[in-house]
């Protein structure tokens, strides 16, 4: 595929994610094929269970690969170092087990941990990052509150924040929509939209909002249980592939207004 | 981390109170000594009595300093047991490490008798309770964390915590089924917790351990500000999780492990006093919050200890009832004032 606004920066290939339990591999998901070029926003959509998660944390290195290629800026993913991989990929996860005691200052501050002393200090460099973070994500506002204070969508921004701070050419959320109301759902991905566009980085972001996925982003990845498709949306509106995305019997996808519809 | 505020006050507060309570501590006992006399034999002056001179030097001095040490190093080890777990109510008590130590003494005081009394006591000495303390507490600890990369659920590990108190208690029994009358008393009086009674040489090593385990927890600040955010956060900033975990409890064990072959198992220390600490000092940072912690526990256990030897009187209360007493209440106080606890 022709990149057309530059770099390559992540480049799958023939990937196979999944599990292996008693040495055995467990396949989730197979025949895994795209690549992300700088300034794209991608979408990932797929039934519960399809594995996107588990794609996702798999390109995150949290868990080993089954088999296939993954190639960050041109080079082997398995041969960064933890150090080298977290200047060039953060992560925004749908993890519980942040502690909400933090300020949202110390909170975003702690992106800045890759590159910053034994000590932890932060230089001038690493403050005028975490200010780009703050401002950017509109959470500069917030910076002295405690996280157990705020809402599930300013979390979200935080949280996305932190990842700015972290400044790597490639951001990778794991569902940053969930819990929230239409409004923010919307705010979050126009959000990582204008992220994308400005600052040249790669974002690419896993969804139940697949109408909201298909008017925002560059190009999407549609897991189905058969096969993994990647292009723009609108060309995949028009392969039909999302209607392969969930039982025909329950909802069908309605390709001249880009949204699902309820079987009666 | 970056912060908000800086807590420059509050520390030299610390620092005012730490000397106050420990000046406290010495010069209250079961003898009395004008404070003026405390002061002159402790920078060398001398005492007009000879007996006071001992007194201070070679009891209440010691006393205090253990007081300190053991205040502090529980109170550091149940702060980096609550961020490695990310759990408030870790502590070294609750997720069995001092069941550990414990069951290591025990093995060793009563099973020297189960297993004969002339090899027995040649183990028995304050270098091997050291020793035996620190492994059983580090054996718990390794099984509690491999239960934890299995399992998720935090709940999982406090109640394994338990059981490792359960099953110490019941070796324990069986233990003192086949031991003397005499060596069930040393075990006794071990497990009440005392700061006294320490010698020189034993402070010595205690410090050593402490400031070994302070130094190791304090290195590991920048890890444990990562792992506030969980796992997968701290590894996708860089942190190499499996070293920093094993630092992290090789620092706890050391700390909760010495501090419990020299003072018994002493409860809430550890779980208490960082949250009693994040009362004041409003920050998640580890370099501002460990020394917070250590200082806050050395008063609050300099504190506890002047409780427990009951000036003026011939009595001295068991440590360990004093923390609990003054520990517990702190806990719910904080739960039902704040609704929640967090770490």
């Amino acid at each position: 595929m022709a990149s057309e606004k530059g770099h390559i920066v992540l480049e799958v290939m023939n990937l196979a994610v999944g599990y292996f339990s008693k040495k055995k591999p467990k396949i989730i998901s197979e025949n895994i094929q795209f690549s992300i070029a700088e300034g794209e926003l991608v979408g990932l959509v797929g039934a519960n269970g399809i594995g996107k998660s588990t794609l996702l944390r798999t390109l995150g290195r949290m868990q080993p690969k089954i088999s296939g290629s993954i190639l960050l800026k041109h080079k082997l993913l398995s041969t960064y170092t933890a150090m080298q991989l977290a200047s060039e990929l953060s992560m925004v996860l749908t993890e519980a087990a942040v502690s909400k005691n933090l300020t949202v200052l110390e909170l975003v501050s702690l992106g800045r941990q890759p590159y910053t002393s034994w000590m932890g200090t932060l230089t001038e460099a690493d403050k005028k990052a975490i200010q780009f973070a703050l401002q950017a994500t509109e959470t500069a506002k917030l910076a002295s509150q405690k996280c157990f204070e705020l809402s599930d969508g300013q979390l979200q921004r935080v949280y996305i924040a932190r990842a700015l701070a972290q400044d790597t050419p490639l951001i990778i959320l794991d569902e940053p929509t969930t819990h929230l109301d239409l409004y923010h759902r919307a705010y979050i991905l126009k959000l990582l939209k204008k992220l994308a566009s400005e600052t040249g980085k790669c974002i690419l972001f896993s969804t139940h909002e697949i109408d909201l996925a298909i008017q925002l982003s560059d190009k999407m990845l549609v897991m189905t249980p058969e096969s993994n498709f990647f292009d723009t949306p609108c060309r995949l509106i028009e392969a039909g592939k999302f209607d392969a995305l969930f039982p025909k019997e329950t909802i069908n996808f309605d390709s001249k207004t880009g949204r699902f519809n309820i079987n009666n | 981390m970056e912060s908000t505020a800086t807590y420059k006050g509050y520390f030299v507060l610390l620092l005012l109170l730490l000397g106050l309570s420990f000046l406290t501590n010495i010069s209250l006992g079961s003898v009395s000594i004008p404070l003026d006399e405390v002061i002159s034999g402790l920078f060398g002056g001398g005492t007009s009595k000879d007996s006071w001179q001992y007194i201070l030097i070679d009891y209440r001095l010691p006393k205090a300093l253990t007081a300190i040490l053991a205040g502090g190093g529980l109170a550091v080890s149940g702060l980096l047991m609550q961020t490695l777990f990310r759990n408030p109510l870790a502590g070294p008590f609750v997720l069995g490490l001092s069941s550990g130590a414990s069951l290591g003494v025990a093995i060793l005081i009563l099973g020297a008798g189960a297993f004969g009394g002339y090899f027995g006591n040649l183990l028995v000495s304050q270098w091997s309770l050291v020793i035996a303390a620190a492994f059983g507490s580090f054996l718990v600890l390794l099984a509690v964390l491999a239960v934890t990369f299995r399992i998720k659920d935090t709940m999982a590990i406090l109640i394994i915590g338990l059981m490792f108190g359960s099953v110490t208690s019941a070796v324990v029994a069986v233990l003192s089924y086949f031991s003397s009358a005499e060596q069930l008393q040393q075990y006794i009086f071990w497990s009440f917790g005392s700061l006294g009674n320490q010698s020189w040489q034993g402070v010595l090593i205690l410090s050593i351990c402490c400031v070994f385990g302070l130094l190791l927890s304090f290195f590991c600040s920048k890890s444990l500000n990562a792992l506030l955010l969980g796992e997968n956060y701290a590894k996708s900033m860089g942190l190499r999780i499996k070293r920093t975990t094993f630092l992290i409890i090789l620092a706890t064990s050391i700390l909760a492990g010495s501090i419990t072959a020299f003072a018994g198992p002493i409860a809430f220390v550890g779980l208490a006093v960082p949250h009693l600490t994040r009362q004041f000092f409003t920050t998640s940072n580890h370099f501002i919050l460990i020394p917070a912690v250590l200082l806050c526990g050395s008063v609050l256990m300099l504190l506890c200890d002047t409780v427990a030897q009951l000036p003026f009187s011939e009595y001295t209360l068991p440590i360990n009832a004093i923390t609990a007493l003054i520990g517990a209440p702190v806990i719910i106080w904080l739960l039902v004032r704040k609704r929640k606890l967090l770490f």
